[in-house]
């Protein structure tokens, strides 16, 4: 029976009542009194030398506050990468600075090298635009193609790295000898050779920053667009600015979408800040559309060749890869984590394969930083090695989903030591794969087909059975790879005098749905009704820690510390009760909602110990403190490994080369499920930007390193009509084993899955029409490249 | 993007050389031009309107004449700034052969842009440099032709006999 309250329960999302009604409050949204206005003065040009910036002409013009260049940010400090990763060769990766305004050289279109603030949005922007005018860059050649990139010393994005490159990474390297041998060997090996193409988030809600600064006290507010108040916090107080964290109050209020852009901290948010300060008032930056496209943080750029040793029946030898990066003009906080442990270690899939190698070239280019976006580094992954599983069978004339059930690790194989440095600590590979070809009514492809030629449509059948890990992330183990971050969290359960909860989380809900859930959670556990709960995040005057929101890691990381502060509770709370029913501590029992003393009807309410914890007339106040509430911070003691299978069948139209998603089942094993309808919307939403990727979105920078896709007439964003209706299932649950909800993570599994699905389908389609010359079109999809692959 | 092309020009190649260095042909042939000054020595400072798909700019930038070789051919490179619109930047390279009808005129134009038109009108970039390199050199075969027979009827009737002229060649005499 379903649930209608508590975990598993599809309790409707309570934040949607004000987002549906437009009473969410957006960093926009807020008015503060005296507030100004900046605006960023941002290069036309990819790459080029900063001659001279001529501010009088700006300075002077009407409401003009003040001008500030990147002379005047180059004593502070740069915005750092996270992650430390060596080369093959054991020297650390090329960090060059990554400074608040450009200074010297500008690196992208969209790089900042200036910024006004004014008293009106408009007054800054004629200044901006007069300084643009007043400003003399000279043009130097772009760098843009990555293999060019690093095949010419003498043109260099950071003067001081000659060749371009961020890191050569190997994994593993001592590995890798054992790998080559393995394919020399091998019966049969398949090569491939793909992009992963560049994508832009696009958040509905664009970034934005509020700095406030008062001179009485010293205090800095920063109110921004954030995924992670704390880390913003960390990163501009300790690294950037200087500032004690003690003196800065980072506030994420309501966030429009985030899907990554929004973990890491930019320019921006520290010039407001600086800004404010200066001039004593508010100042707010409010990024427009086009700027979203020109400097927020892209996705994916890989140039990958798979290589897949197998014998002639199938079975998975070894798997060698070698990427090149982009990483763009200037490392972003995660950048170098995405392409290496994000992406290396995923690079056995869910296959029990003796041997892999991943090499991982990270280029820097003119474009804008690349970094983390839904699913960082596994969509990659998994591209990579279910398009060379699929390319194998058809190598080989063997049956797609045959292969996948040869090689798929089996249940009793687990706790499994993967070859790339990962322990998948339970799963049930086959349970999905069973599900999806069920629900996905594999049997009745063949009539389907034949009802598609019938209309003069190709149909075809992709499969993609895929593996990630989240959760993010142990902080022993991200130590020892080079994080330069621990990834707990905490949370804080405050109950009240009058019974009812606040939960302070250091998860971030930027759409998740997470004031809905947590509540679910912490009710469930205590027997209370889930209206009596309220999630507070996004503020660090308010929050005790938090590493915020992505990686899938809300509710591994942040609810395990909800669960365990609630245990806290309940602990005290048998201490209170104890007291209050005259028995020893020992004997009280915790169930729905009561603590009564075991095998009697003494008890008393989950409401009542909470008075006394405030009321303490009747307490033990010699040996417990007053009041009820607890904190807990919670280290995972592994990533967390949601799997699945994921059946796509698409028609193409062999006249046009358009694809239509036909239909896309999608069986998951995220563990234990707490709210099954938000988990099925998460699954919509990922799956829906993995069909994007494969269908339709693309980032093109021209050769002078010109974005030509910086609007949504140019960049195609899926809409409603390109996705199809979902089957979603997550039934075939297997608990996470280390974590106390049993729970793996939803977020971006579908954006993981779904595009080796998607372009697996449209290769079978092409091959059932004859095309059988056709190997493997690079994504997106679009009718254009489909013709043209048809038609050679 | 690059894009090359030819003209064939009725009359004589010192004719059309000349007209390549005068300022005021250079002024009537670049679309949009609203003013133009300076010299073949120095370059000309020249302000220019066009609108670019979605984006209308006022471009105010340098052209400049450059690889002079007298008589054969030269470079025509022009860059401009069109505030929030980005920038717009090209050049031609222009050869001229005899023919027996008078002058062949060759060019190879490139052109690219920058900023807002990059990002909002890359879509319409190729075809409107193309068309913009078909403007000019239409305008400027014009200049030192004269107009097509049936637009330059009110000229014969009042030069008479006088062979057709384009104005460039009138005012040369």
């Amino acid at each position: 029976m379903p649930k209608d309250t508590g975990i598993g329960a599809s309790s409707k999302r309570r934040e949607d009542v004000r987002f549906l009604t437009g009473k969410g409050l957006y960093t926009q949204d807020i008015a503060l009194a005296g507030q100004t206005y900046a605006v960023m003065v941002r290069s036309n040009v990819a790459h080029g030398k900063i001659k001279s910036i001529n501010t009088a002409k700006a300075a002077a013009m009407p409401g003009v506050l003040a001008v500030f260049t990147g002379e005047d940010f180059k004593d502070v400090g740069g915005n750092p990468a996270g992650w430390l990763i060596n080369s093959r060769d054991g020297t650390p990766m090329r960090e060059p600075k990554r400074p608040v305004l450009a200074h010297g050289k500008v690196r992208h279109v969209g790089d900042a090298y200036a910024a006004i603030v004014a008293e009106t949005y408009n007054q800054a922007k004629d200044a901006a635009q007069q300084l643009a005018d007043d400003t003399d860059i000279e043009e130097l050649p772009a760098i843009i193609d990555m293999k060019a990139a690093v095949a010419n010393p003498a043109n260099r994005v950071h003067d001081e790295i000659p060749d371009n490159l961020c890191f050569d990474w190997g994994w593993i390297e001592d590995n890798r000898a054992a790998v080559d041998a393995a394919f020399k060997s091998a019966p049969h090996v398949t090569t491939l050779e793909l992009v992963n193409n560049r994508l832009v988030p696009n958040a509905m809600e664009p970034r934005a920053s509020i700095g406030e600064y008062n001179a009485g006290t010293g205090d800095y507010k920063l109110t921004t667009t954030s995924q992670n108040p704390h880390l913003t916090r960390l990163l501009v107080a300790a690294f950037v600015l200087g500032i004690p964290e003690n003196k800065l109050t980072v506030v994420a209020p309501d966030v429009g979408g985030g899907f990554g852009s929004k973990i890491y901290h930019y320019g921006e948010a520290a010039l407001v800040l600086a800004a404010a300060k200066k001039l004593g008032r508010p100042v707010r930056w409010i990024a427009e559309r086009s700027e979203s496209f020109l400097s927020d943080a892209h996705g994916r750029d890989h140039v990958t060749k798979i290589e897949l040793a197998s014998t002639k029946d199938g079975e998975i030898l070894a798997i060698r890869t070698e990427t090149l990066a982009n990483v763009g003009a200037y490392l972003s906080n995660f950048s170098t984590a995405t392409p290496t442990f994000l992406h290396g270690t995923l690079m056995a899939g869910p296959y029990k394969v003796p041997h892999v190698y991943v090499n991982v070239k990270t280029v820097f280019t003119n474009t804008a930083p690349v970094d983390a976006y839904r699913g960082a580094g596994r969509p990659e992954a998994t591209f990579s090695i279910e398009r060379v599983v699929d390319k194998m069978c058809r190598e080989l004339g063997l049956d797609a989903f045959e292969v996948r059930r040869k090689n798929l690790l089996t249940p009793d194989q687990f706790p499994y030591t993967t070859p790339v440095g990962l322990v998948y600590d339970t799963g049930n590979y086959q349970a999905t794969l069973d599900k999806a070809i069920e629900l996905g009514d594999v049997a009745g492809f063949e009539a389907r087909a034949a009802a598609s030629a019938a209309k003069g449509k190709l149909r075809g059948m992709g499969l993609s059975t895929w593996i990630e890990a989240c959760g993010i992330a142990p902080s022993h183990l991200v130590g020892v790879l080079g994080s330069r971050v621990g990834l707990f969290d905490a949370a804080t359960v405050r109950v009240n005098a009058t019974g009812n909860i606040s939960v302070m989380t250091g998860a971030h809900s930027h759409g998740q749905g997470h004031e809905t859930v947590f509540a679910q959670i912490v009710a469930d556990k205590l027997g209370i009704d889930e209206s009596a709960v309220d999630i507070v995040h996004g503020d660090t005057s308010k929050i005790p820690f938090g590493m915020g929101s992505y990686g899938s890691r809300s509710l591994a990381v942040c609810g395990s510390a909800m669960d365990k502060a609630v245990d806290k509770i309940i602990a005290k709370g048998k201490k209170i009760a104890a007291h209050m029913l005259e028995a020893s501590e020992g004997d009280i029992v915790f169930e729905a909602g009561k603590f009564s003393v075991a095998g009697t009807d003494k008890a008393k309410t989950f409401g009542e110990i909470a008075f006394s914890a405030y009321v303490p007339h009747n307490y033990p106040l010699e040996t417990l403190e007053p009041g009820l509430e607890e904190t807990a911070f919670y280290d995972p003691a592994n990533f967390t490994y949601p799997a699945g299978a994921y059946i796509c069948e698409v028609e193409v139209d062999p006249e046009t080369g358009k694809v239509d998603i036909a239909s896309f089942t999608a069986a998951d094993d995220f563990g234990n499920v707490m709210n099954p309808m938000i988990v099925e919307g998460q699954v919509h939403g990922g799956v829906g930007q993995g069909i994007g990727q494969a269908l339709l979105e693309n980032t093109v920078y021209d050769e002078n390193g010109q974005i030509l896709t910086a609007s949504f007439m140019d960049y195609a964003m899926p809409r409603a009509d390109d996705v199809p209706f979902y089957t979603v299932d997550h039934s075939c649950a297997t608990p996470c084993t280390h974590n106390p909800l049993g729970v793996k993570g939803c977020g971006e599994a579908g954006a993981i899955g779904s595009p080796p699905a998607v372009i697996n389908a449209v290769i079978d389609a092409l091959h059932r029409g004859g095309h059988t010359h056709v190997t493997h079109i690079d994504m997106p999809v679009s009718p254009a490249r489909v013709w043209a692959a048809i038609n050679g | 993007m690059q894009l090359s092309d030819h003209r064939d020009i009725k009359a004589d190649p010192m004719t059309v050389w000349a007209a390549i260095l005068n300022p005021e042909v250079l002024k009537e042939c670049v679309p949009g031009c609203e003013s133009m000054s300076g010299s073949v020595a120095d370059g000309f400072e020249a302000v220019v309107v066009q609108k670019v798909g979605p984006v209308k700019a006022t471009f105010t930038g340098v052209v400049k004449l450059s690889d002079i070789i007298e008589g054969k051919s030269l470079r025509i490179s022009g860059e401009g700034k069109g505030g929030p619109a980005g920038f717009a930047k090209g050049g031609a390279d222009v050869t001229l052969e005899p023919t027996e009808t008078g002058t062949r005129l060759s060019y190879v134009v490139e052109a690219n842009v920058g900023g807002k038109i990059a990002q909002l009108g890359s879509r319409i970039i190729d075809g409107f440099a193309k068309k913009m390199a078909d403007d000019f050199f239409t305008r400027f075969q014009d200049a030192v032709e004269g107009p097509d027979e049936e637009e330059s009827v009110a000229d014969e009737a009042t030069e008479a006999d006088a062979p057709k002229k384009g104005w460039f060649k009138r005012l040369l005499g």
